[in-house]
């Protein structure tokens, strides 16, 4: 079953992209959503069945030389499950909006069709999602990992004849790589410790990792923090964290489903999958821990900020989107992976809801993104307002404090900030404090500045704005459950006691171990043996032969069965539990600051934001031009790689390789002049032909007479 | 055994039809040689052994590692001959040197003794100085020559050292050789010592050719102009199959026979070859004619072949064919590609181009598939090579690797911009108003070519089984010289 959610997109996409000229547009698409639908009620099926053991499905061989031997499999856990229902969930409702938002697209002819394209990269992008969240090892989720960066620049670029879209294509291509970079140094260098690129092996080698040295560069390091670093990189990369965030405001160039699906839902969420699927080897690399939060907090300061003053819609959202997956990295990097996993899981529902919701407005306002103007639309577009509100609610974590009532955003991150308390990272704990704030703020901005006030749009756009069809109508009404009640129904799972956490996620836990523990290493042997499937069971034992200094309490056997890992001293999720109220109160005061100023600045007084981006011009225009990262960027990379190819090209090239062999041959310039006589002459085309004819003579009369001897 | 070739193709008219006819049969003749291969022994194979003049022989056989190259070129050559359907100058002629020059490619892979291996290398260039000399583009002439001239005064000296392994073992014959073990101990030669000794004057000679034919950084500016001035054709079989002599070469001679001076000079291969990667894809970025862009980024390909091979690691060496293997594939897709169009506009210049998708939504899909396949995306079989041969260089050294790897960026950077710059955007330009779609033959030729980029990135135990034993053994050995080497540098230090 999970081979057929695995693959229907792929039919789906193969189907929609090469056979529609036969079935027709319509039908095409038909195909790949329907398709996905069945992905979507399989993957639940799958979710909901699932009994925490984790499986291997092989499916076929691939890459294997010497030591190193990969397979094309499945590794099915319940990290897995999650991404599943997140992916085709929201990947099935994003191809029914299509239906509705690309049916007459401005940038396409009458004649053209673009339809069956569109669709077919939808599909072909959630089967490499897939592909990534379901991988056994490291280089197919590399696969993935470049597939969905395939699929993004395809959809960034849909309009290809906006010369925007295709430099922003090419710029989250390029990005991504830089990130990638990172992320393949830490497989080559996972695969020279462990000699395997297998996630099981890699799993049961992390003790001996964390207590390896390796030489990297130009000293040595601590292995299992240099190789978190390194993944941490990739993750940067894909999901947009500071430095290499560049690409996802410019990503918003593609059509808004697309925004909603990878920008927003699912391949943004691919770093965080990393961090988390990576947790055991995570929980041996304090350093990289630290880091990750740090990261983690600076995106989501730096972003909420940037958020705060633009004016284009889709980049209101995007860097929202980019503001809270800092959220889940620093929640990652604290240890409390399946609280960054609840977070990323409500953020799919939410921020694809709100995306979808922004899709519609713009519809609406036939293709117009400026929130200036907009305005007044309340009346307009009822069900988007009140989806809009909803994922509004949501993602400014509206609820009521120290119960369990509120939507789902209340929930995950209020345990992120509770996390990043409970852990004492203090500095983390108030920079995403300030930064709920700040989502408050351009939250309800965004939502001040489209639905309410006056109309500022012409008049006849205005009368013009229409609800939006039903087919994009159901996928809002499906996202605006999910970002009501996502956090109440998986609050216990993922951020309850250490217990249900540990059943959810198929971790046996300590307390499970504890009778265990007291009898020898050899009953963990065969414990071992029973819980592994076959194809570890040689490596297990090996490995058990090996850890026998290790204090098997401590969860060591443990390492890789289940979907998460944590420590035997991790205890973020249960210091969180017990943090003080104030701490259990303050994004909720945060959160009502950020609106009450909002209301302030967008309701009660509307000059003031213009005399305030006046009177702190500096401020402001910093903020409005993201920090100059761009600029700063195309200064010393775009121009100084132009520059130093051009240099290379005409200088060494040029210059010193052919000025070199031009001087050397100035010394034998007779054998030259000599030479150029004859090919004047027309001799040396005689030579060459006398001596292939010569050369095909011998070969023929040996093949031929098979050679006397 | 598969040497037969008509060169006395008589009728005029039919001799594209002819040379099509003999390309596919070698392919299908080739086909057998694979099915009938056996991988797991690492013995040459189909061997035939015939005396010849003075004491050398006729010997010809494969390997592991040279059977897919002789499977490559005779796949290869049924589309090059088809893909110049429309050549209209001396056709005749230049299906007569495609063949010759197919002959003499598979005699180099097939080749078991030295003397026959020099013949057909050196005799290789000069169907390909013709292609280029006579069927080029403008400045033709210039770039014939220093094609010519880099290549042969590289081989003069492998000449040389070919005499001296005659002279120094008594034999040409190359599975002996393999066994003879050719001297290490330090010379002194015109006052400067030299390590390794015998062994590496030796390796120095024959590296002088092959690292001009593969090309290695800083030999390899005969390329872009070569690959310029030449046919379509003539670009394929160059980019595709001629540079992957210098790897073969490298394999076959370098690391087998004179380990200890790989072992010295390896290093500096390595960072000859990252500095390729790195160099050639930023000359790459600045190009404004395709084929130029191209044939840069094939010396950067190539860098990552030559850093595969001297790492000796089985990773290393097995990425370093599977990368000769598949880029093979990519880059005479890539030449064929900037064929279709130069066909149709006869303009190279990036700048003529721009908005092609919307004319021509077929060739754009192939387009971007061997992009993305240059570009070395998992799923085909560009990245299979590449990724083993840098994870063979990490075991080595970090550094080289972590340059290596940067190389992936700039790869994504210059092969998109191409893409973006002759594929993407409106059709604004008036000359293109009016270009047509790939028509039936030429879909036919890229069919085959997107069927073995993606079976292979998807299923590489294709060549990788063949080549893994034969590539165990090759390494295997080299270990064993080295630390009998190693050995015996104790008991020098003692003297």
């Amino acid at each position: 079953m999970e081979v057929l959610v695995l693959f229907s997109p792929l039919v789906g996409a193969l189907f929609c992209g090469f056979g529609w000229r036969f079935l027709g547009e319509s039908l095409a698409c038909w195909v790949a959503t329907s398709l996905l639908f069945l992905s979507a009620v399989l993957s639940w099926i799958l979710f909901l069945k699932f009994d925490g053991n984790t499986q291997n499905i092989a499916i076929l061989r691939w890459i294997e030389s010497g030591t190193l031997s990969t397979n094309w499999a499945i590794r099915f856990d319940r990290l897995t499950a999650i991404m599943f229902i997140v992916i085709t969930t929201v990947s099935s409702l994003v191809h029914l909006y299509s239906f509705g938002y690309m049916e007459h697209d401005e940038n396409f002819g009458e004649t053209e069709s673009y339809k069956p394209r569109f669709f077919a990269y939808l599909s072909f992008f959630t089967f490499t999602m897939l592909a990534l969240v379901s991988a056994n090892n490291l280089v197919q989720m590399f696969f993935g990992w470049e597939g969905v960066g395939v699929a993004s620049y395809l959809l960034i670029g849909f309009y290809f004849k906006k010369p925007s879209a295709n430099a922003a294509a090419i710029k989250a291509f390029v990005v991504n790589r830089v990130g990638d970079f990172g992320f393949l140094l830490g497989i080559f260098g996972l695969y020279l410790l462990v000699d395997s690129i297998n996630l099981n092996e890699i799993f049961q080698a992390i003790p001996e990792i964390a207590n390896t040295k390796l030489t990297f560069l130009w000293r040595e390091w601590n292995a299992a923090n240099l190789i978190a670093i390194l993944l941490f990189i990739g993750a940067m990369g894909k999901s947009a964290q500071l430095f290499l965030h560049v690409w996802l405001p410019d990503a918003m160039e593609g059509p808004t489903p697309v925004s909603a699906l990878i920008h927003a839902a699912t391949m943004v969420t691919a770093g965080v999958f990393l961090v988390c699927r990576m947790s055991p080897l995570m929980e041996y690399a304090p350093l990289a821990k630290n880091l990750i939060v740090y990261v983690g907090a600076a995106t989501a300061f730096f972003a909420a900020t940037v958020g705060l003053v633009q004016n284009d819609i889709k980049r209101v959202i995007a860097y929202s989107t980019c503001s809270q997956l800092g959220y889940m990295f620093v929640a990652a990097g604290l240890g409390a992976y399946s609280v960054a996993m609840f977070h990323l899981l409500t953020h799919a529902f939410f921020k694809a809801m709100l995306f979808l919701g922004a899709g519609s407005v713009i519809h609406a306002m036939h293709h117009e993104q400026d929130m200036r103007f907009y305005g007044g639309l309340r009346k307009k577009i009822p069900y988007t307002f009140w989806a809009m509100m909803i994922g509004t609610l949501a993602i400014t974590g509206v609820g009521i404090p120290l119960t369990h009532f509120g939507f789902a955003g209340f929930f995950s991150k209020d345990a992120i900030i509770e996390s990043a308390y409970g852990a004492g990272s203090n500095l983390s704990f108030w920079v995403l404090i300030i930064a709920a704030g700040f989502t408050s703020f351009y939250s309800w901005r965004l939502m001040f500045m489209t639905f309410f006030g006056k109309s500022r749009s012409n008049p006849e756009t205005y009368s013009h704005a229409r609800e939006s069809p039903i087919t994009m109508l159901i996928p809002l009404g499906i996202l605006a459950l999910g970002a009501t009640f996502s956090g109440i129904v998986f609050l216990a799972p993922f951020f309850g006691d250490h217990q249900k956490v540990n059943q959810f996620f198929g971790i046996s836990g300590p307390e499970s171990h504890a009778t265990l523990s007291n009898s020898t290493n050899h009953v963990t042997k065969i414990e071992g043996k029973v819980h592994n499937s076959s194809n570890e069971q040689a490596h297990y034992t090996i490995d058990s032969k090996g850890s026998k200094g290790i204090d098997v309490r401590h969860g060591q056997s443990t390492l890789g069965k289940g979907g998460l890992f944590f420590r035997n001293d991790n205890h973020v999720i249960e210091n969180a539990h017990h943090v003080p109220k104030w701490v259990k109160i303050s994004p909720f005061i945060s959160m009502v600051l950020g609106f009450s100023l909002a209301w302030v600045f967008y309701i009660r007084d509307p000059e003031l934001p213009r005399r305030l981006s006046v009177q702190q011009k500096y401020i402001y225009r910093f903020l409005l031009n993201k920090w100059y990262f761009d600029e700063l960027y195309e200064f010393v990379f775009v121009r100084g790689v132009k520059a130093l190819g051009k240099l290379l090209w005409v200088r060494g090239d040029g210059n010193m390789i052919d000025g070199t062999i031009n001087g050397i041959a100035l010394g034998i310039i007779p054998l030259f002049t000599r030479l150029a006589s004859r090919v004047q002459s027309g001799f040396i085309f005689h030579y060459a032909f006398g001596m292939i004819i010569g050369i095909l003579v011998i070969i023929s009369w040996f093949a031929i007479s098979g050679g006397s001897s | 055994m598969i040497f037969l070739r008509g060169d006395d193709a008589a009728a005029q008219n039919n001799a594209k039809l002819l040379a099509l006819i003999a390309t596919l049969a070698t392919f299908l003749t080739s086909i057998f040689l694979y099915a009938g291969f056996d991988s797991a022994n690492t013995d040459f194979q189909f061997v035939e052994d015939r005396d010849w003049l003075l004491g050398f022989s006729y010997k010809m056989g494969v390997d592991g590692i040279s059977v897919l190259f002789v499977l490559l070129t005779t796949f290869l050559m049924p589309l090059v001959i088809a893909s110049c359907w429309d050549v209209k100058h001396r056709v005749k002629e230049y299906m007569i040197a495609l063949l010759f020059l197919e002959t003499l490619m598979l005699g180099v892979f097939c080749a078991l003794d030295l003397v026959l291996f020099y013949l057909f290398f050196e005799a290789g260039l000069i169907p390909m100085f013709l292609i280029i000399g006579i069927w080029g583009g403008a400045n033709r002439i210039y770039a014939s020559f220093k094609f010519f001239l880099y290549t042969l005064l590289g081989s003069v000296l492998m000449l040389v050292a070919i005499i001296a392994m005659y002279v120094d073992s008594g034999t040409t014959d190359i599975p002996t050789l393999f066994l003879h073990e050719f001297d290490a101990i330090p010379l002194e030669v015109l006052g400067i010592q030299v390590v390794g000794g015998l062994q590496s004057l030796m390796w120095l000679a024959f590296f002088a050719s092959f690292a001009v034919k593969m090309p290695m950084w800083p030999f390899h500016t005969w390329l872009p102009d070569a690959h310029v001035q030449a046919p379509t054709a003539g670009s394929v079989v160059l980019a595709a199959i001629l540079l992957k002599m210098g790897g073969y070469g490298f394999l076959r001679f370098s690391l087998p026979m004179f380990p200890i001076a790989s072992e010295l000079l390896g290093p500096v291969v390595l960072w000859m070859s990252v500095i390729a990667i790195i160099y050639t894809s930023l000359v790459a970025l600045v190009q404004t004619d395709m084929k130029k862009l191209i044939a840069y980024s094939s010396v950067a390909h190539m860098g990552f072949v030559t850093m595969g091979i001297f790492t000796v690691n089985q990773q290393g060496i097995d990425g370093a064919i599977f990368q000769m293997i598949s880029h093979g594939f990519i880059s005479g897709a890539l030449f064929l590609c900037v064929g279709v169009i130069y066909d149709r506009m006869h303009t190279r210049e990036i700048s003529a181009y721009g908005g092609l998708v919307n004319r021509m939504p077929g060739y754009a899909l192939v387009f971007m598939l061997f992009t993305m396949a240059n570009v070395g995306l998992p799923g085909t079989s560009g990245f299979v090579g590449e990724f083993l041969t840098i994870i063979g260089v990490f075991k080595v050294n970090t550094w080289i690797a972590v340059f290596a790897t940067s190389g992936v960026v700039l790869s994504a950077a210059y092969a998109l911009w191409l893409y973006r710059r002759v594929v993407m955007g409106d059709l604004i330009k008036e000359s293109l108003r009016t270009i047509t779609d790939m028509n039936l033959r030429e879909r036919a030729i890229f069919t085959p070519l997107v069927v073995m980029t993606i079976l292979l990135g998807i299923y590489p135990a294709l060549i990788l089984d063949v080549i893994g034993p034969s590539v165990g053994l090759l390494v295997e050995n080299y270990e064993k010289s080295i630390s009998v080497y190693s050995h015996s540098i104790i008991s020098f230090s003692k003297y």
